[in-house]
């Protein structure tokens, strides 16, 4: 993906830190739009990426987030150090959540935000080891005739 | 595209000091040769830089009332702000009639139409099943800033069409027919507290034609109109309050819409640099519980418009305190709501043209130029000194880089770059008098030593 028609730009989420949540897909948004990607795809990487960026600061200690572009595909990889999730495949299902208490009356941890992510995405991959961490790669498809 | 705006910086009157460029919410405007510049594909006519220009070297282009010959019959439709720049005796029904005797041969009271749309966005919410929240469309700044800045969210803009429209095409067919005239010889005018209302009649945001004829300012109208109501006749206090739409009066101020929705989630937000934070909220999905959005640009509402008179805080206080007397004194005059349900059920109430994103030229047209293009600007970005002077006549030093990328500033504009001097803290001046430092515990000498041997 790095080659000489790539961008990519690598940010650091830091667990807990509810206070700078949400900042960098504000950042991936500016970039797609200088870019002249079309609306449609900034809007469904927006919800992908800022998902994603929560579910680490709900969950894990630090993760990072690396945004590539080339001409034909956008791509989010997310790494995160942290507990991991111990069933996939029920975390996959909309409405499963282990979020606490807390987080919930904060209006997060409803269980919509992988669904939300594969639903916005045009590949989406997760995988996890319980104890160490968590990695999620979404791509979206760049289609030349769409751009605004 | 070339787009309309209704913002003027006269050259002759600008003396450069940047007040208007470090203000612009959308970062629209350059400083060039000493002189400030608008660019037109950002600039959403919010207004900032007219109350910002020491020099009065910002205009707003609107209607002088010269205007008003034109026409064969002409009305006057005052924007509900209007109402909040007098005294607390002066009540709407007596600047009706002040305006009448300016030379308008109608008045219409808007706060009625706002009523009426207020009970037809509760019909709209209760069928509507589209994205959330619905977004409301009465500020064009607003709609102008999605269109710039979040196409992605146009589909939240509200379908419904304004009040100012509605009642500029009910009074335009009306009085055509009650003259006999063609509505091309009715001139209807509205009364703005604002220079982008102006626009959004000259060139509306949805391609369409605007059902009004122009805009005068309050400001323009102010003066006038208060000699006019001098020794006039008044209207005994009661039945001046009677005449008022308790639903429609709050449109004036931030707020006053979603106070007449009963909705259990709905926010209200004034001020551009807020509704940018909302937005941008709205557009990572997070606010999906809200149902109706109500954004204005200016701050407090329409009454913080930049061409009102009246100190924002203290008119948007006069609309509280008048719709709080109008619920004491039980006065709940609104409109028919069969009506409006039956007229919502031909589309009366919805807007005719699309609305379509505008957003910001991109770049490079080229996707493979563009990324390349957005890897020198963070680059370029990274080599100046980011502290925002603005010397180099764009606002920030991440706009400097974007305008280096796109050829229109040089490297060498920066003080900073262009001196080879790096930004050293120990080359500022010591605190002088008393100050106190914050530092973590701990943290005292060692800090300041480490830094001193980095260097």
């Amino acid at each position: 993906m790095d080659n000489e028609n790539g961008f990519s730009q690598t940010f650091e989420i830091t667990g807990r830190d509810f206070s700078k949540a949400g900042t960098i897909s504000t950042k991936i948004k500016e970039i797609l739009q200088d870019i002249g990607i079309p609306p449609s795809t900034i809007r469904r990487t927006a919800i992908a990426s800022y998902e994603a960026e929560m579910n680490v600061v709900m969950y894990a200690n630090r993760g990072t987030l690396k945004l590539s572009i080339s001409p034909s595909e956008l791509r989010i990889r997310l790494d995160d150090e942290g507990p991991g999730i111990a069933n996939v495949e029920l975390a996959m299902q909309e409405g499963y959540s282990t979020a606490t208490d807390e987080i919930r009356e904060m209006g997060f941890g409803a269980g919509m935000g992988l669904p939300n992510i594969k639903k916005n995405s045009d590949e989406f991959e997760i995988s996890s080891t319980p104890g160490k961490g968590t990695s999620l790669d979404i791509v979206l498809h760049l289609n030349a005739a769409e751009r605004a | 595209m070339s787009y309309y705006h209704s913002i003027r910086i006269d050259a002759d009157k600008c003396d450069g000091r940047m007040r208007c460029m470090r203000v612009c919410p959308t970062q629209a405007i350059r400083v060039r040769g000493g002189v400030a510049r608008l660019l037109e594909d950002r600039c959403v006519d919010c207004g900032e830089c007219i109350t910002a220009c020491p020099t009065g070297a910002v205009v707003a282009l609107t209607d002088p009332f010269g205007e008003l010959s034109r026409f064969t019959r002409t009305v006057a439709i005052p924007s509900p702000a209007l109402y909040a720049q007098f005294g607390r005796q002066i009540l709407p029904r007596e600047i009706l009639a002040g305006l009448k005797k300016l030379g308008f041969d109608d008045c219409v009271d808007l706060a009625s139409t706002c009523g009426e749309v207020s009970f037809a966005i509760q019909e709209h919410l209760r069928e509507y099943t589209g994205p959330r929240p619905v977004i409301s469309n009465v500020c064009p700044a607003v709609v102008r800033l999605i269109q710039v800045k979040y196409p992605s969210l146009i589909d939240h803009v509200s379908p419904l069409d304004t009040p100012r429209e509605i009642a500029g095409r009910e009074i335009k067919r009306t009085k055509a027919a009650e003259y006999g005239l063609s509505e091309e010889e009715i001139g209807a005018f509205y009364i703005t507290p604002c220079p982008v209302k102006m626009i959004s009649i000259r060139q509306p945001a949805e391609k369409g034609r605007s059902c009004l004829d122009g805009a005068i300012s309050i400001s323009e109208v102010y003066a006038p109109l208060l000699a006019a109501m001098e020794g006039m006749e008044k209207a005994s206090y009661r039945q001046a309050l009677e005449s008022i739409c308790i639903l429609g009066i709050g449109w004036a101020i931030v707020g006053g819409i979603c106070r007449t929705l009963r909705l259990k989630n709905s926010l209200a937000v004034s001020g551009l640099g807020e509704v940018l934070q909302v937005f941008d909220d709205i557009e990572k999905g997070k606010l999906r519980n809200i149902d109706f959005v109500e954004a204005y640009s200016c701050l407090q509402g329409c009454v913080g418009g930049s061409l009102t008179l009246e100190n924002r805080y203290i008119s948007y206080n006069k609309i509280l305190k008048l719709i709080e007397t109008l619920e004491y004194e039980r006065i709940k005059a609104c409109p028919d709501i069969r009506e409006v349900r039956r007229r919502y059920a031909r589309d009366y109430f919805f807007r005719k043209g699309v609305l379509e994103p505008r957003p910001v030229r991109p770049l490079d047209i080229d996707l493979a130029t563009a990324i390349q293009k957005r890897r020198a600007k963070e680059e370029i970005y990274e080599s100046l000194p980011k502290i925002d002077c603005g010397a180099c006549g764009s606002p920030t030093c991440l706009t400097f880089a974007e305008d280096v990328v796109r050829g229109e500033a040089k490297l060498a504009d920066c003080c900073v770059v262009g001196s080879q001097k790096k930004i050293r803290p120990e080359a500022q001046p010591e605190a002088l008098g008393k100050v106190v430092e914050l530092r973590p515990v701990g943290s005292r000498r060692r800090k300041k030593e480490a830094h001193g041997r980095d260097k």
